[in-house]
């Protein structure tokens, strides 16, 4: 497996890394620069002396038009968005594929490429008509309206029907006889089996929540219901006059946006990637 | 511990033409060891999956016990099934493996504590039971997979080839493991392979099936001894059983010209079968070709035609074969199967048979 270390192969990584990571280095130190000193100078690659008062002031500052939207509000915002969405899809996702998978309905085959083609339009197409019914329903401005109408998901279906079709028959029969009945076989059985599968769905699903914005925007008219990336564009959005933006602001909350993702896959890859050399179904 | 009865058992899947399997009655008394055995797609997966539950049943009738099971979920049948791929758990430990028939079943704590600690004990798998199933061997794993079946204390332990995933040594150690498991607990069991040597050293009787019916029901020497067609001769046994076209005429039975026996069967054209074993190589008899000799150690097996026909016959010297030999058969043990129909006929020697050529 150890081969010789081949320089021109590391130099390839090397340069693919620190042009990856440029941008993010680049905002987390102009974040903590007056943005004035942004502004007349351009983005910074060393650290300022700014970075303290800047975040406290992000996070706890009370902003927007009714003035009570912190950076603490949107962050929270964002994380009921991405967790409800993530749980959200990986539960719905995993019942429908169950569903499709073990029952056998008439047409499960058709109605399963139904659902997967209709849902593979992308949110903007259907983005009105999921206006309508959310507005009229009552639920402009609510958490459940944020998060259900976007719950269905054709990947996360996709991926859990093949998944649970690569499960062996024997072991469904073994928990046939084992007394197992559907539910207890799904919970028992398949939910533990899907470990794995889940983590994946649950980060790919958290981080589309995450970076939500069409969809908040259109939703949601009282800021309370603000998430970071509507703050981070709000903050931008002050070029009144002369008035110089909070540059170092909006990094900082970009900074910010950024950690609960990057936390969510480094939790979750080692679940995945453990999964994935063991699996031994 | 049951009796199994199958009356008039047969499957028909949906959108097929034909009966997967039709007209199975084999009764099974309380503690015996019968094996379903054929070649791959004759129906004996199918019918156990019937006894199973796992399938439906076409037509007929299943008994376990006293009650009648056609209806009955797999669960509520009273049975064990120990699949061919194990089919354990792969995110429960051994313990948990075992236990969870039990525990869905509402057994009580302490219950289930002692009867999986009674079979880890049976199986050796004391020291496994915390393990993942993909921690162990595959002989642990059928052990597991046997393991799951005892702690239930079915009426019936159903087995769907479990050795065919193992290697051959490992195979004919848990052959004899399995066969003393079930002598000692007394539990009913019916067990499909398509392996005829395993069929042979497990079974109390076997079921010989082709193309969906039973040829053939007996203990494993009878049916080796008194194949009931040409298909279960050829079946069981290895080397298998020769099968030759000869004539009875004149009051003998001859092939390729040469008489074997005095017989008093009616003239006319039979299937001539034999053993290897019931063949000799010897200084007088039948000219054979020999064409190739598989060394077995203890013996060989000389390959070689009879007038283009095509024989097996076992050798125990020790001088090298020669590339023609002359071969003596026993009269009494030759077997008689019909031209057309493939079944045994039953062969009436002559009181005092002349000595075979």
């Amino acid at each position: 497996m150890m081969q010789k270390v081949k320089p021109l192969d590391h130099l390839i990584l090397i340069l693919g890394t620190l042009f990856l990571m440029a941008p993010v280095v680049m905002a987390l130190m102009s974040s903590t620069h007056d943005p004035v000193d942004i502004h007349s100078n351009g983005l910074y690659f060393t650290p300022g002396s700014n970075g303290a008062a800047t975040y406290g002031k992000v996070l706890t500052h009370k902003g927007g038009f009714t003035g009570d939207v912190t950076g603490m509000t949107m962050l929270m915002n964002s994380m009921i968005m991405g967790i409800g969405f993530a749980v959200g899809k990986v539960v719905l996702s995993m019942m429908a594929a169950y569903a499709l998978v073990y029952f056998r309905f008439r047409f499960a085959t058709l109605l399963f490429w139904m659902i997967f083609t209709t849902l593979l339009l992308p949110l903007e197409v259907r983005i009105m008509p999921s206006y309508q019914v959310m507005s009229k329903l009552g639920l402009l401005n609510s958490y459940t309206g944020l998060i259900v109408p976007l719950l269905a998901s054709a990947t996360g279906t996709f991926f859990f029907r093949q998944f649970f079709r690569s499960v062996p028959d024997e072991m469904l029969e073994a928990a046939r006889i084992d007394g197992a009945g559907p539910f207890k076989f799904f919970i028992d059985i398949l939910v533990p089996l899907s470990r794995t599968m889940m983590a994946a769905i649950f980060i790919i699903m958290f981080i589309y929540g995450w970076n939500q914005y069409l969809w908040p925007l259109l939703m949601t008219t009282d800021e309370s219901f603000y998430t970071l990336m509507r703050g981070i564009k709000s903050i931008l959005q002050v070029w009144i006059g002369s008035q110089i933006p909070d540059y170092n602001e909006a990094f900082a909350l970009a900074v910010l946006a950024m950690i609960p993702p990057v936390a969510v896959v480094v939790i979750f890859q080692r679940m995945f990637i453990k999964g994935l050399t063991e699996s031994d179904k | 511990m049951a009796h199994l009865s199958l009356r008039g058992v047969g499957k028909t899947y949906a959108g097929g033409t034909s009966a997967a399997v039709s007209g199975i009655d084999i009764e099974i008394a309380d503690g015996e060891f019968i094996v379903l055995v054929g070649p791959s797609g004759c129906g004996k997966s199918t019918l156990l999956r019937m006894v199973a539950g796992l399938e439906t049943i076409s037509t007929g009738e299943v008994r376990i016990g006293d009650r009648v099971v056609n209806q009955l979920d797999p669960a509520e049948r009273d049975i064990a099934m120990v699949f061919q791929n194990y089919a354990l758990y792969p995110h429960m430990s051994v313990r948990d493996n075992m236990a969870y028939g039990l525990k869905n079943r509402g057994q009580s704590k302490a219950v289930i504590a002692e009867r999986v600690a009674e079979a880890a004990r049976m199986l050796e798998l004391g020291p496994y039971l915390d393990r993942k199933p993909r921690a162990l061997s595959g002989g642990q794993r059928q052990r597991v997979a046997m393991g799951r079946a005892i702690v239930r204390q079915p009426a019936a332990f159903l087995f769907d080839e479990p050795l065919s995933n193992l290697d051959a040594k490992l195979r004919v150690s848990m052959r004899m493991e399995i066969r003393k498991l079930q002598k000692r607990l007394g539990t009913t069991s019916l067990y499909v392979t398509h392996d005829q040597l395993e069929a042979m050293t497990l079974a109390d009787r076997l079921v010989v099936l082709n193309g969906g019916r039973v040829e053939q029901i007996g203990a494993p020497l009878e049916i080796y001894r008194k194949p009931a067609s040409t298909f279960v001769a050829s079946f069981i046994g290895a080397p298998a059983m020769s099968l030759l076209d000869a004539h009875v005429e004149g009051g003998a039975i001859t092939l390729e010209d040469h008489a074997l026996a005095r017989i008093g069967n009616p003239a006319g054209p039979v299937i001539l079968g034999l053993r290897a074993e019931d063949i000799r190589i010897a200084d007088h008899g039948i000219p054979m070709a020999v064409e190739h000799v598989e060394e077995l150690g203890a013996q060989r097996i000389v390959h070689g035609t009879i007038g283009g026909q095509p024989l097996a016959v076992i050798d125990t010297g020790e001088a090298a074969v020669q590339d023609a030999v002359l071969v003596s058969i026993d009269p009494d043990r030759l077997h008689l199967f019909d031209t057309a129909t493939g079944r045994r006929i039953e062969k009436h020697l002559h009181p005092t048979p002349e000595p075979a050529l």
